[in-house]
């Protein structure tokens, strides 16, 4: 146990190699989700033929083999990535959005009908429709399942490992190396994805509660005017 | 660096071989998950609160933490226990206790989407709590889950290579021997890339099937 | 070509500031305090000015097989008021829709004033409008949806200046100012802040009634506009409505199950059955002596309920 605790550095490094994999793949998986779950709404086939193509391929692959593939196979025609990292965030990013632009897709298609024709009734242009009104209100609906794929993006991260990336899993792997010792060093990194995991959860608890807010699903902290007077005896002027 | 055809078939019955090894290992740890993830959702249910709370905080644990450091745990500390099992054991034990997590989910869903008549209706007619589940609540929650269990199936497929940091000889790993072994990771790579998409596709058009054929509950 | 303004035209606000239109819950109080000052500030954001009238010239539509508006003519003057009745599948709705550009047109022309909704003109040949033909065309028309359709993602004061800042171009501060003007007609100044998911339906509906006049259209639609409330909010929403009609120039196309109400607002009532007219003509005429067989099982059918 006294290993575990002594290598501290090694596994806030870990840890920190662990944390920026997760926030660059999920910037990239968001960015990717948009565009081609946005794509899939198009009213043009083609476009939304990008979609099908973009969505199916990279939710078929295997992110490890996806990894595998950048890393391994890609330098062997010419193509070499840089560093490890960006190879790694390619592969979670690319795989992961794929899910999220069904997401996306799915989303958008599930504002109601009724909300669309009040943006024509109102002369928005299509780019308004989508910015003003039906984003907005997509985004409530894309968020829940946003949270389970930023946790899947996280679980992810630890395929690096392969790759030789020094990441939570690798230094536990390392500390079990040198120690010999199994049920400590293992213990102790899933307890560490855990609560990174846990802290994940409370981020996206928090923009649940703000997008659920904006939407007036809940009632306000600073209960308004006509909350309170909602109660009062004789207040029921309303149409 | 140009495509080497030859190399390619060469490879290819050893590559089959090792994605037998795959489809074993997702086959044998899916039936894990299908059993274990019904026992955790019952025992969800059970009245004690430190028995469901227990079960609660233990299956978010094991889902919200990933795969390979389970494999590890599974693989080298089992055996300090004086529990020795070869690496294929060890990894369909760990991607199917993995996934009973996923699928204790879908169950729980799908219990709770059977409607609350159901449950009225059973008292009504005074039916024993064990013929309620088997014959009423079950086979309903069940069929409404089917679509989704298929897709935790093609997902737990697409976990399986990671099998290879225990040294199980599924189709990732042979593919990446073969490529040490020639420097020549171009092909046993994409191959293996290509049976990946072409297998997902395929069992993902037989899950919409399955979506279409029990949508009309 | 539509018709000369030959109608009645508007009638002449005579009542003007006549606040206490009795039942009307919000008024009750006005008519006390300030008597008829109130409606002073709502004249001012009404539209007023020459509205265009509305043609319809041999129109169809379709929804798959079935044929829903079967060569379809009639005309509404400028600033006429018609109302649409007719058992449900009968088609008021489609035209309404129509006229909105939520539903396609199949065949045949729609006039808004001198020009055609569905088809402008490329030198001497008519041709299926753009969507730039369509943002132009639909300045003039505005409407009022069965379920309020309120952006639940804005709260009150931004459901009615999104559409004037983002479309009309104009300021903050004017769509601000027209904003309030508006609520303060529809009695909801209050709730300027309030969230759709706060008010009651009947407050939302007059919200969305505002919001349609903030885009300062000519031509109005009202799409069975209370029949998504509860009977006790209804009367509210009506007399709203019937002083907006009072004291406006616009053009009002408005499809009701509620035969009082119609014949209230409208200068005209069309009888609608599986995609034509059956009967038309003044609302005495068809509320109390309909010539026509079905017309007349049509209100015997309604005024049951």
């Amino acid at each position: 146990m006294s290993t575990v605790l002594d290598s501290y550095e090694q596994w806030l490094d870990g840890a920190w190699v662990t944390v920026q994999l997760t926030v660059y793949g999920c910037a990239l998986a968001l960015v990717l989700a948009l565009a081609f779950g946005l794509a899939g709404t198009s009213r043009r086939w083609w476009v939304r033929v990008l979609n099908r193509i973009y969505v199916e391929f990279f939710r078929g692959t295997a992110t490890l083999v996806l990894l595998y593939w950048f890393f391994y196979a890609l330098p062997l025609v010419g193509l070499k990535i840089t560093s490890p990292m960006t190879t790694a965030v390619l592969a979670l990013g690319l795989n992961v959005g794929a899910y999220g632009a069904e997401v996306v897709r799915g989303s958008i298609n599930a504002v109601p009908r009724a909300q669309y024709e009040a943006t024509v009734a109102l002369n928005f242009t299509p780019f308004q429709r989508m910015r003003r009104v039906l984003l907005p209100q997509a985004f409530a609906l894309m968020l829940p399942p946003f949270g389970n794929l930023v946790i899947e993006l996280m679980k992810g991260t630890a395929i690096v490992y392969t790759i030789g990336m020094v990441d939570l899993t690798k230094v536990s792997k390392n500390i079990q190396g040198f120690s010999g010792e199994t049920v400590a060093p293992f213990l102790a990194v899933l307890v560490l994805y855990f609560v990174i995991a846990q802290v994940l959860q409370l981020f996206i608890r928090y923009a649940e509660w703000r997008v659920d807010r904006m939407l007036g699903r809940r009632p306000s902290r600073e209960p308004s005017v006509s909350t309170v007077a909602a109660g009062a005896p004789g207040a029921g002027v309303s149409g | 660096m140009d495509w080497n055809w030859d190399f390619t078939w060469e490879i290819l019955p050893e590559l089959l071989e090792g994605l037998r090894t795959t489809v074993i290992a997702t086959l044998c740890g899916y039936v894990i998950a299908l059993v274990l993830g019904l026992v955790w959702t019952l025992l969800r249910r059970s009245p004690s609160r430190i028995l469901n709370q227990t079960v609660r905080w233990v299956t978010e644990f094991i889902r919200s933490t990933p795969l390979i450091p389970q494999l590890f745990f599974v693989f080298y500390v089992l055996p300090s226990w004086g529990l020795t099992i070869g690496p294929l054991t060890a990894g369909i034990i760990t991607l199917g206790i993995h996934y009973s997590t996923y699928t204790a989910e879908v169950y729980r869903a799908g219990i709770a989407d059977v409607p609350k008549g159901q449950w009225e209706a059973c008292t009504a007619i005074n039916l024993p709590r064990s013929r309620v589940w088997l014959d009423v609540i079950l086979p309903q929650a069940i069929r409404r889950v089917i679509p989704t269990l298929g897709n935790y199936l093609i997902a737990m497929f697409k976990d399986s290579p990671m099998l290879l940091v225990i040294n199980v000889s599924e189709v990732l790993l042979v593919a990446y021997q073969e490529g040490g072994r020639t420097y020549q990771y171009l092909e046993p790579i994409t191959v293996v890339g290509v049976l990946f998409v072409v297998v997902s596709v395929i069992s993902s058009i037989l899950v919409r099937r399955l979506e279409r054929r029990y949508a009309t509950t | 070509m539509p018709p000369p303004d030959t109608t009645a035209g508007s009638p002449t606000p005579e009542e003007s500031g006549g606040a206490s239109t009795g039942e009307g819950v919000s008024t009750q109080k006005s008519d006390v305090a300030k008597g008829g000052a109130t409606k002073g500030v709502a004249a001012t954001e009404l539209p007023r000015g020459a509205a265009p009238g509305i043609r319809f010239e041999k129109v169809v539509k379709r929804f798959g097989h079935n044929v829903v508006l079967r060569e379809l003519d009639f005309t509404v003057g400028p600033g006429e008021r018609v109302t649409l009745i007719g058992p449900s599948g009968s088609g008021k709705t489609t035209i309404l829709r129509l006229l909105m550009t939520l539903e396609k047109l199949d065949d045949g022309l729609i006039w808004i004033g001198d020009e055609t909704l569905w088809h402008m003109k490329r030198g001497d040949k008519r041709v299926p409008a753009n969507q730039k033909h369509l943002h132009e065309m639909r300045k003039q028309v505005g409407m009022v949806f069965q379920q309020f359709n309120l952006f639940p993602n804005m709260n009150v004061l931004r459901n009615l200046t999104e559409g004037p800042v983002r479309v009309l171009g104009l300021s903050k501060d004017e769509a601000v100012e027209r904003a309030r003007g508006l609520l303060d007609m529809v009695g909801l100044a209050d709730k300027i802040d309030a969230h759709p998911s706060q008010l009651s339906g009947g407050q939302q509906q007059r919200v969305a009634i505002a919001r349609a006049l903030a885009m300062q259209p000519k031509v109005l639609l009202l799409d069975e506009v209370t029949s998504a409330l509860d009977p006790e909010l209804v009367v509210g929403v009506q007399d709203l409505l019937r002083d907006i009609a009072r004291q406006s120039d616009l053009t009002l196309l408005c499809v009701t199950h509620e035969m009082t109400f119609a014949r209230d607002i409208s200068d005209r009532v069309l009888m609608f059955d599986q995609g034509q007219i059956v009967e038309e003509g003044p609302p005495d005429q068809i509320f109390g002596e309909p010539s026509e067989q079905r017309t007349r099982d049509f209100l015997q059918a309604v005024l049951a309920t």
